[in-house]
This record gives C-alpha cells, structure tokens and sequence, in this order.
C-alpha cells in the first residue's frame, strides 16, 4: 500500500466527516430536493467517462465510453435542472401574497443556465 | 468474445491517466489545471450542500454545485489522454437531450420514481468506467494491479451492479410498472445472504489474485441477481428507504472508482453522496418505527400481515357530507391539514392550497403538519404543496406541531392513514406502536378524506376513524376538495 491510498483514504474519512454533518443539518422538508442533488452530484463519474470516450483505444471502447457519458450526463443535467425547479417552488409566505396568490401557475421557473452543459 | 476483450482494454487504457501519481511528482502545467478544477468542485459541492439546510439558500445551492460539475468536466476535458471529441460530445448531447427534459417535464408527483431511475444510470455509468479499468489494468501489458486497486474496482464494480438492478426493479414498484407487493419465495434471505456471501467471496479471490478475471466477470454477474432479488421482496412503501440506501450504494460506487483511478474528486462527492444516503434511509427506518434491518429482510409493507391487538368488528365510522364539512371548515379559527400520500396520487395539492386560501379568507388560521414519511419518500409532501404555491413557513415539521392539535378546531387528513393512527401511542400489541405519528386525533373533530376503507400500506385497522370527534369525508381527494371549495364559497 502506497502513501497515495492512505492520503485518499484520509481524503474519504474527512469528506464522510463533513457530509454527515452537513447533511444531518438539511431539515426533513428539504430531503427530496436533497436527495435529488446528491444523486445529481454522484454523476461526477462523469470525469471517469469523459476519458474513457475521447482517447481513441478502439471502437468499442469509444461506444462504452460515449454510452458511460450519455447515462452520466443525462443525471448532470436532468438532476441539477430538476432540483433547481423543485426549489424555485419553495417560497415563504410573505412573498407569496403578493402574485401567487391569484393563483397563477407559474410553471417552471428558471431552468435556463442551471446546467453545467 | 475473446475477440471482444483486446477491444474493452483499449476501453481500459483510456483512463490511464488517472494512474496514481506517486507522491512528490510534479504535475505539468495542465494537469495542474485540470486539479485545480476538481478542487474548485470539491469546494462548490460542500458549499452547495451546505446552502441546502436553508430554504433561503438552498437555490443558491444547487447551482453553486452545478457550477463545480462543470468544473469538473472543464478540468477533465483538457486532460492529454483525450484526443478527440466526437464520441464525447455525442453522449453530452444525447445525454443533455434526455436529461432536459426529465428535469423540466417529470411531475412532482413522480419524484420517486424519477430518482430511482436516475440510480441505475448512475450506477451504469460507473460500473462502466469499472469494467474498463479492470479490464485495462489487469492486462498483460500493464503489469501486475496492485491488490488495493482490485480491491476498489472490485467494490466499484459490486456496488454499481446491485445499484443497476436493484434501482431498476425500485422504480418498477414505484412507477406500478411490478406489483408493489412483496415479492417472496421461502428461504429468500437465505439464498440473498448466501448470494451476498458468495459475491464477497469472489471479490476476496478478486484482491487475492487481481488476475482472476473469471471471478470478476462472476462477481459481475452475482451482483445483477443480488440487487434484483433483494429489492424484490420490499413492499412498495418501504421503497423509500430502499431508494435512499441505493443512493448510499451509488455514491460508494463512485467512492470506490476514486481509489481505483486516484481520483480525488470522485472521492469526495462520492462520500457526500454515499452520507447522505445512509443517513436519509436511517432517518426513514426510524420514522416508521422499523429497524433498518426489518425494512430491509422483514418483507413487511403490504399484504394481510399484522392485524393489532384491536380489530374494527362492532365499531361504526361515522361519516359526513361535503356540505357539512364545508360549513365546520369555513367557520373553523384554527385547521390543521394533514396530507398523505393519497393527496399525491389525486393530484390535489392545488385544491388544498385553494381550500386553504378560502379558509383564510373567512378568518381562520391554516398550517400543514408533514410526517416524516408522509408519501414515497422524505420530504415528498412538502415538495408537493411547494408545487401548489403554498409557503415553506406554512408546512410544520411532526415535533413543531404535534402540540397545537389541541387548539385546532378542525384537522383534515388527506389520504394519510398509518402516520395519524393513535394505536401507535396507546396499543403496545400494534406493530406499529411507538411510531412517531401526528396527534391529529388530538383536535376538537377530524374529517378524514379517503376513497375508502381500507387499511394502510402496514395493514394495520386506524382508531381514529371511528373515534368519536372523526368524520369520514369518503370519495377521490381532488373531486371532494373541489366540493369543498365551492361549498365554503357559497358560505
């Protein structure tokens, strides 16, 4: 074993650290919006597939790899585009009194730009 | 297939540059950048996650950890392996097509499912990147893969396979695509553990000789059956808990693909990801008053199972009509709604937030009281009502409520069931005694909306509805909400 795994298992023991104490602070009316971001940050596998797909090894590695990128891309920027919605719901009340009240659906706020691509 | 394996480890060598470098090694200017990328990332996803405990924040949150993907990809894009781009810029398109539209299209409603499927992509994806840097580091010609290396690709590729198909056969229950009902066979957790036991066993042979690749191909295989057959048996109200432990299981899976390939980026976010699921799940284990273990191998949540001490024979519910409920809930100081999955399903989130306009407007008081697991998976109903335009200071967590039922004139609860049934406090024979649940029973009357009167997702008989402040508002939520507002607005 190599000092290189025991910096990255130091690495693993401190993110496991502070993700948990972030994440037992994110109240439980947030933990749908929060799981949909996490899921959107576990696509940084992404990084992984990216390389596999554009050094040219071979046809079918490029297939494996433009395969890896289409599924890893398709959770970037649906889970990033879906939590940004899910949150531009959640308003507080004094804000809300002025035009939603009416009643107008106001659809799918700011999807635009959200996505890293 | 022979024929196949030279080309997988040309796949392989693609990621050759993520090689461990060796401590004290100096980094060329552009891979320099390309770290300073993943650091940035790490960075904006802590931030990002960070933001994600405040409503205020949580948008500015989300995007920060958006903006650190995009570093990520920036920063890898430049790498020197990469020498070209069509293959690359295909799957972004394809994938960015697809995507786009399960975030902008897929209702609120259908959340649960969206990120069970979600899962497997993910899982895909990384057990993809596995495979080829098995298949590239264990080849002839890259010398003998160090067993710490086996070891990780090993969990990598473990993990991302049970994901795939255990994700697969949970948004199957959740989409009714399967039957949500527990699916068993006898000595089911027999075969799983044994299964379990095998793979392991296969992984152990793996990092023994990372050569073997007989057993990393049958640990492969092991894994599909194993996250298959244990998803299976859980009911379909136990998937939240399922999805959530998945998650963990995903976000390991790029854990450990970090370690293969040293790569510090994946390290991070994977853990953040694999945290949050097992903290999720743990949280929802115990809102159902369940030990993770019972959700997990008790096969429990559907059927005929448990009956409780105390059985419905002689007791009468009572109901009322929409006109009546109308002229309580519109004289009312004070009603507390209590939403449930039914609310979901009905579609009827806007009704409520109509309903409740009205209700204010003749003077009364209206606030939301969320069960934990109220719906298909945690914090769903306030996403739901959020949705409906009603404001996140409105919706009250179970131990910011539970006190004021007393002072409520009216709760009216909306296709939820197990999360407001009193036997959890009073009837220790109740298998769901203990429970956390909302003290609905606790107000001065109750109006229940249901369909019907059938039992819960646990199967258990409710109290409540034959207490003697409950009425039963019986029909589909959104017709009879819609009823309601037309009532209260000819009051």
């Amino acid at each position: 074993m190599t000092l290189t795994y025991v910096l990255q298992i130091y690495v693993f023991v401190l993110a496991g650290f502070v993700g948990f104490n972030i994440i037992t602070r994110v109240p439980p009316r947030l933990h749908t919006p929060l799981m949909s971001a996490t899921n959107a940050i576990s696509a940084i596998s992404i990084v992984g597939a990216l390389v596999v797909a554009g050094s040219r090894y071979s046809l079918l590695a490029s297939v494996l790899g433009f395969l890896a990128v289409t599924f890893a891309t398709i959770n970037v920027v649906g889970g990033f585009v879906i939590t940004d919605r899910m949150l531009g719901m959640f308003k507080r009340g004094d804000a809300e009194k002025d035009g939603a009240s009416q009643g107008a659906p106001h659809g799918a706020p700011g999807d635009n730009g959200s996505a890293p691509r | 297939m022979s024929a196949l394996l030279p080309l997988l480890q040309g796949a392989a060598e693609a990621a050759g540059e993520f090689a461990p470098k060796a401590v004290g090694e100096v980094f060329g200017p552009r891979a320099l950048l390309t770290q300073a990328g993943y650091v940035a990332a790490s960075v904006c996803f802590m931030l990002g996650l960070k933001a994600l405990t405040k409503p205020e924040t949580a948008r500015r949150g989300i995007r920060l950890a958006a903006v650190g993907m995009l570093l990520a990809v920036l920063g890898t894009l430049i790498v020197a392996e990469i020498v070209e781009y069509q293959w690359i810029l295909g799957g972004l398109l394809v994938g960015a097509a697809i995507g786009y539209p399960l975030g902008t299209r897929v209702p609120m409603t259908a959340m649960p499912q969206r990120i069970a499927i979600a899962l497997t992509f993910g899982a895909s994806a990384a057990t993809m990147v596995g495979v080829a840097e098995y298949l590239h580091r264990s080849g002839a010609a890259a010398g003998a893969m160090p067993r710490a290396q086996a070891a990780a690709l090993g969990f990598e590729v473990l993990l991302g396979c049970i994901t795939i198909t255990g994700s697969l056969v949970a948004f199957g229950k959740l989409h009714e695509i399967l039957p949500g009902r527990p699916l068993t066979f006898g000595g089911q957790n027999l075969v799983n553990a044994a299964a379990m036991l095998g793979a392991l066993a296969l992984l152990g042979i793996l990092v023994a000789d990372p050569a073997a690749a007989w057993a990393f191909w049958a640990m492969a295989a092991l894994a599909l059956v194993i996250g298959a057959s244990f998803v299976l048996p859980i009911g379909g109200a136990d998937m939240p808990v399922v999805v959530s432990l998945l998650n963990s299981y995903a976000g390991l899976a790029a854990c450990a693909t970090g370690f293969a390939i040293g790569n510090t980026v994946l390290i991070i976010a994977g853990a953040l990801d694999g945290a949050s699921g097992f903290i999720l799940s743990i949280i929802m284990s115990k809102a159902m008053n369940r030990s993770f273990a019972n959700v997990l191998f008790g096969a429990f949540g559907g059927g005929a199972a448990a009956g409780g001490a105390k059985s419905a024979a002689g007791l009468t519910v009572k109901s009322l009509t929409a006109e009546d409920a109308a002229i309580q809930l519109g004289y009312a100081g004070k009603v507390i709604v209590v939403p449930g999955y039914g609310m979901a399903v009905a579609q009827a989130q806007h009704v409520v937030r109509e309903l409740a306009e009205l209700i204010e407007k003749k003077g009364g008081e209206v606030k939301y009281a969320i069960h934990p697991v109220a719906g298909r998976m945690p914090g769903h109903m306030n996403v739901l009502l959020a949705e409906a335009n009603v404001p996140y200071d409105r919706m009250y967590e179970m131990e910011e409520i539970n006190d004021e039922f007393s002072t409520a004139d009216v709760a009216l609860v909306i296709g939820a069931n197990d999360v407001v049934n009193p036997a959890a406090r009073s009837d220790p024979a109740s298998p769901i005694y203990g429970m956390p649940i909302l003290d609905a029973d606790r107000a001065k009357s109750v109006i229940v909306m249901k369909r019907g009167m059938s039992a819960g997702f646990a199967g258990i008989e409710n109290e409540l509805f034959y207490a003697d402040n409950t009425r039963m508002l019986f029909g589909d939520a959104k017709q009879t909400l819609t009823k309601l507002v037309t009532e209260v607005k000819s009051i």
